[in-house]
């Protein structure tokens, strides 16, 4: 099979001083001002801990790396590059093009996690399980369809599911590490990656909303149809998957739970309200916290006794913008 | 003559029910305008553009605003509400300050509500994510409710 990769039918020289919309300069500098390499982080100080993991939990880490290897993989050459003849702007396609090469990087980087703790033939084991495991690779092929089609709007749909719900099935895995306090530094660098698949589903997702804008009200509907099939179908095999995983280190309820989270944040970035209720996306503080130190409910003045506001902590706001 | 004068003054005038005390910002994206609309309380929006006229308030109010996302290299506030509150009398009537984000930043999760808290030496009283789950908007309501009764 032979497919003629699309392109977009004409280009002109892009002008960065005359701005359509203000939004694809601030994600381009937000991008850029983001941008990391694998080799900043000192993953070799792992090594200790990475040996006090047992076989069966060293096992399923790398096969949960070769997973979220696949999905950037598929990010970087397929899906970021397929949005770019459907975008409006050319500034919008300048940052597609930042956002492929970041997938690249993210790719890589699990590369170096490999490297740096496991032989070459727990490597190659990795790869081949990644290869074998039907759920992974029915993930990966449903996306592909969509991105291959010729309806821009599903394409940037199935994008922003990849981008916000379809890698947490592995970024929980980290996460549960590093709340026990290991592999810490890999943690460090999966929340690099985290923070960057944060931006480019708010993006993609933003992209989406102002394409519906242009759409009358039936067809509006047909894509939101289709957008929640689309989720409803990724999440089934979203529970297999993690059961193939999980199930044998009985975490799977969590994991779940996680991903309940996270599908309700993919929807928000596409600008549709959560689905899943309260009750099935309550998340282990300790994965939460892991994520973000800010997410504890002690933030949450309005729930406590309200006699004693913390103010908070002085930040570094080094900003001429600033007059006070 | 005087009476009718009188008559002309609009009762609310005095205080009541129709004090606006929340100011907000939300960028071209639209996620914290549509918590606002969830939270259907009377609400000023701080201009998008510089060309627009500025925002001045007349009473005491809480700040909800998203928080620019992810880095650690500053602008998590957005230019605009920076702009807002450089403005003293503005400044001077913050009681308090709500703001948006996303746990996937990490660290930087609702920063811009720790930045106004540390700068305007106010309470961060609250943060969600994106544009709110229902259970958001309900705090936040019956929150923000309390607060005002203890001020």
């Amino acid at each position: 099979m032979v497919d003629k990769l699309k392109l977009i039918d004409s280009v002109q020289a892009i002008n960065w001083n005359r701005i359509e919309d203000e939004k694809d300069v601030e994600v381009w500098n937000r991008l850029v001002n983001n941008f990391w390499l694998p080799e900043k982080v000192p993953l070799s100080n792992d090594v200790q801990s990475w040996n006090t993991l047992t076989p069966d939990e060293q096992q399923l880490t790398m096969r949960v790396f070769t997973g979220l290897t696949l999905l950037d993989t598929l990010q970087g050459t397929v899906g970021a590059v397929s949005l770019i003849p459907d975008a409006i702007t050319p500034h919008e396609e300048a940052v597609y093009t930042n956002i492929a090469f970041m997938e690249s990087v993210h790719a890589k980087s699990y590369s170096s996690i490999f490297s740096t703790l496991a032989s070459t033939r727990e490597i190659d084991d990795a790869f081949r399980w990644s290869t074998e495991n039907p759920n992974l690779q029915k993930k990966a092929s449903i996306v592909m369809e969509y991105y291959r089609g010729d309806e821009p709007l599903k394409r940037k749909a199935a994008s922003t599911l990849l981008e916000s719900f379809l890698f947490y099935s592995g970024f929980y895995l980290p996460m549960y590490w590093s709340s026990r306090a290991k592999l810490t530094n890999t943690a460090d660098m999966i929340r690099l990656i985290i923070r960057d698949e944060a931006v480019h589903g708010y993006y993609i997702g933003y992209k989406f909303q102002k394409g519906l804008e242009k759409l009358t009200e039936s067809e509006r509907q047909d894509i939101k149809d289709y957008t929640f099939s689309l989720l409803y179908e990724l999440y089934d095999n979203e529970i297999q998957y993690t059961q193939d995983l999980y199930d044998g280190v009985g975490l799977t309820e969590d994991v779940k739970k996680f991903l309940h989270y996270n599908a309700n944040k993919a929807l928000m970035n596409l600008g549709y309200e959560p689905m899943f209720p309260k009750t099935v996306t309550d998340v282990n503080p300790a994965i939460l916290s892991a994520l973000s130190p800010n997410a504890d409910e002690n933030h949450d003045f309005f729930s406590g006794s309200g006699s004693s506001y913390v103010i908070g902590k002085a930040v570094n706001t080094e900003d001429e913008d600033w007059d006070f | 003559m005087s009476s009718a004068i009188r008559e002309a003054v609009p009762r609310d005038l005095t205080g009541g029910t129709t004090t606006t005390r929340l100011v907000y910002f939300s960028s071209v994206s639209g996620n914290t305008k549509r918590f606002m609309d969830k939270l259907a309380l009377p609400a000023k929006r701080i201009p998008l553009f510089a060309k627009d006229p500025a925002l001045t308030v007349d009473e005491p109010y809480v700040l909800i605003l998203p928080t620019y996302g992810g880095g650690t290299e500053g602008g998590a506030v957005p230019k605009q509400v920076i702009r807002f509150l450089n403005d003293p009398h503005n400044r001077s009537l913050i009681r308090g300050v709500i703001a948006a984000g996303n746990t996937n930043f990490g660290e930087a999760y609702g920063r811009a509500g720790d930045i106004i808290s540390a700068k305007c030496n106010v309470p961060s009283l609250y943060r969600f994510e994106v544009f709110g789950t229902p259970e958001d908007v309900e705090n936040v309501h019956d929150g923000l409710e309390q607060f005002w009764n203890r001020q």
